[in-house]
């Protein structure tokens, strides 16, 4: 009965071609000789020489990596024990309020977060003198907060599809809790937590709104930097950039992606084979 | 030390679990919720930090909701946030759905590249999808460049035009929100569209049901969990969006978001800047809670 759904493969080619044809056009546009970042003069490379050599670019890019990576781990730290919390604790005083702060700051407009974060710091530095100037500690902090409860949500549904009993069992032949979490729940868990990490990571290397609220003088961060450029118009060395984190993602995200799949799949076939070999 | 190990494994491990990202929660989310809230109250001053709590105003200053309700400014803002988000949402329906069906139409292994494909933008830096879109909406680019060809080809000669001004405008806010966050309307339709059973489909068709009416009665009322989960995925985003319309969108008629921000960054005017959000969030609870209850259903969680 099956039809060829002529109109359904028609707009997915519409949609696929909508989705990439920006992004190749932004990197066509990267190898173009002219200032005039929409005209075409001709294929050059030096906005990608000008780019390496701007010490600026180079500054922003590594704060930016030093600030996801510290906030990715402090989020996937907090976001994995909220997970697990919310997995399997199901009853503890404050749990409803517990549940409703995981929740808000996905739904919460990051202009509201953004401001909200300043204020606090503002206020906090003059009720009590912390933090002083804003910055790296300030620019960490919020990040942590909006990321952590992502990492949540992925460590939540994983733990949700994992099986408690194995748990119940290492706790019945005397483990200790703490010693279940570490032999028991954080190993099975551990590609959620991986991925966790990876978009908390992305989060933070991604974010624009929340940094500019919570940065202060001199902390400029690759998104600021690009979006400070950005406000001013289309220029051929931000398509440079483009390119480039294009290219870094499509040679980190995606085979990190591949191989999650597939040990994840791994995973689930082998786990069924023992359940048939148990039958 | 044996009493301590024990109460540690009794209560204290678990206390430990839930306290630490409780108290982090509570301190670096509500507490600034709160204070903002509070801050709505407050009068604005030409001090530093720039707000007080009474002088002529006791204790608290409702001035800033009713300036929020009465200005004609704030009224307009939301209205344009309310427009752009939601034409954006359906549209996204709409190229969205059929793609989502499509996904679960083609075959397994073409399937999960396609998936990669929907997910892959995601990874790549937002401020840059934007950034794209700026290149091609721009006066002298090859994209203007061909539809400006296309309606001088289309139209009478007297409506001819050098290009098409696309740039600051409520059309390209809504085309590039439709760009950033198709995904977010695609991923949930397809996880609803992918659990239908092809057997239903079948037995519409067994009994004489064309093509569209299979559509209409058998798999559109499935999926409406999976259309309010993204449409609401999309549209809470959009309303609140500060990036897209303050770079592609026009400055005469802001977005809320960006309304938010200039209040607070140029105006320094921080009461009304806070007033504004509460009133944005108390707009977005019932889309909010329209997500959290559809979204559940949509994955096929319940």
């Amino acid at each position: 009965m099956n039809r060829r759904p002529v109109f359904l493969i028609t707009v997915l080619c519409f949609g696929f071609a909508f989705f990439y044809i920006p992004i190749l056009s932004m990197i066509v546009y990267s190898f173009n000789a002219s200032r005039l970042a929409t005209v075409w003069g001709g294929f050059s490379t030096k906005w990608y020489v000008s780019l390496f050599s701007n010490k600026q670019v180079i500054a922003a890019l590594l704060l930016s990596l030093k600030i996801a990576v510290v906030s990715a781990t402090f989020a996937t730290i907090l976001g994995t024990m909220a997970g697990i919390v919310l997995a399997r604790f199901t009853r503890f005083r404050g749990r409803l309020l517990f549940s409703g702060l995981v929740t808000a700051p996905l739904v919460m407009p990051e202009v509201i977060t953004g401001i909200s974060s300043l204020i606090f710091f503002i206020m906090m530095a003059d009720w009590i003198g912390w933090p002083g100037a804003r910055g790296f500690t300030t620019i960490t902090l919020a990040h942590i907060t909006f990321s952590m409860v992502f990492v949540t949500t992925i460590i939540q549904a994983r733990m949700v599809q994992s099986d408690r009993a194995i748990e119940e069992a290492a706790m019945d032949l005397g483990s200790r809790p703490w010693q279940v979490m570490l032999d028991v729940t954080l190993p099975t868990i551990f590609p959620a937590i991986l991925s966790g990490w990876l978009l908390a990571f992305t989060i933070s290397l991604d974010d624009v709104v929340i940094t500019s609220f919570t940065t202060g003088p001199g902390s400029t961060t690759l998104p600021l930097l690009i979006w400070s450029k950005v406000k001013l118009g289309v220029t051929p060395d931000i398509n440079a950039l483009a390119t480039l984190m294009v290219l870094v993602v499509g040679l980190g995200v995606v085979p990190a992606g591949v191989l999650m799949m597939r040990s994840e799949k791994r995973r689930l076939a082998d786990s069924r084979l023992a359940y048939r070999t148990n039958d | 030390m044996g009493r301590i190990s024990q109460w540690f494994d009794r209560r204290g491990f678990a206390a430990m679990l839930i306290g630490l990202p409780y108290l982090w929660l509570l301190a670096l989310f509500l507490l600034p919720f709160l204070i903002v809230v509070a801050m709505s109250l407050a009068t604005k001053t030409p001090t530093a930090p720039p707000f007080s709590f009474g002088g002529d105003h006791p204790w608290v200053n409702g001035q800033a909701y009713v300036r929020v309700l009465t200005d004609g400014l704030y009224l307009r803002a939301f209205l344009t946030s309310v427009g752009n988000a939601g034409v954006a949402m359906m549209l996204c329906l709409l190229l969205g759905y059929p793609m989502a069906l499509g996904l679960t139409r083609v075959s397994k292994s073409w399937r999960n590249i396609l998936l990669m494909l929907v997910i892959l933008p995601f990874w790549t830096s937002f401020l840059l999808r934007v950034y794209a879109w700026m290149g091609l909406m721009g006066k002298n680019s090859w994209f203007n460049g061909l539809l400006t060809d296309g309606w001088n080809l289309l139209v009478p000669m007297d409506w001819a035009v050098k290009s098409i001004p696309m740039m600051n405008s409520n059309f390209a806010v809504v085309l590039v929100m439709v760009y950033t966050y198709l995904p977010f309307m695609i991923l949930p339709l397809y996880a609803s569209l992918e659990r239908l059973d092809p057997v239903l489909d079948e037995a519409a068709m067994d009994l004489g049901s064309r093509p569209w009416q299979v559509f209409r009665d058998v798999t559109l009322p499935q999926s409406v969990p999976g259309i309010i989960a993204g449409g609401m995925l999309v549209f809470i985003p959009a309303a609140g969006e500060l990036v897209i319309p303050s770079l592609v969108g026009d400055a005469s008629s802001p977005m809320i978001g960006r309304l938010i921000s200039d209040e607070f960054s140029s105006a320094r005017d921080w009461p009304m800047a806070s007033a504004v959000a509460v009133v944005l969030l108390v707009l977005m609870v019932g889309p909010t809670m329209l997500y959290s209850h559809y979204q559940a259903r949509a994955e096929g969680t319940k």
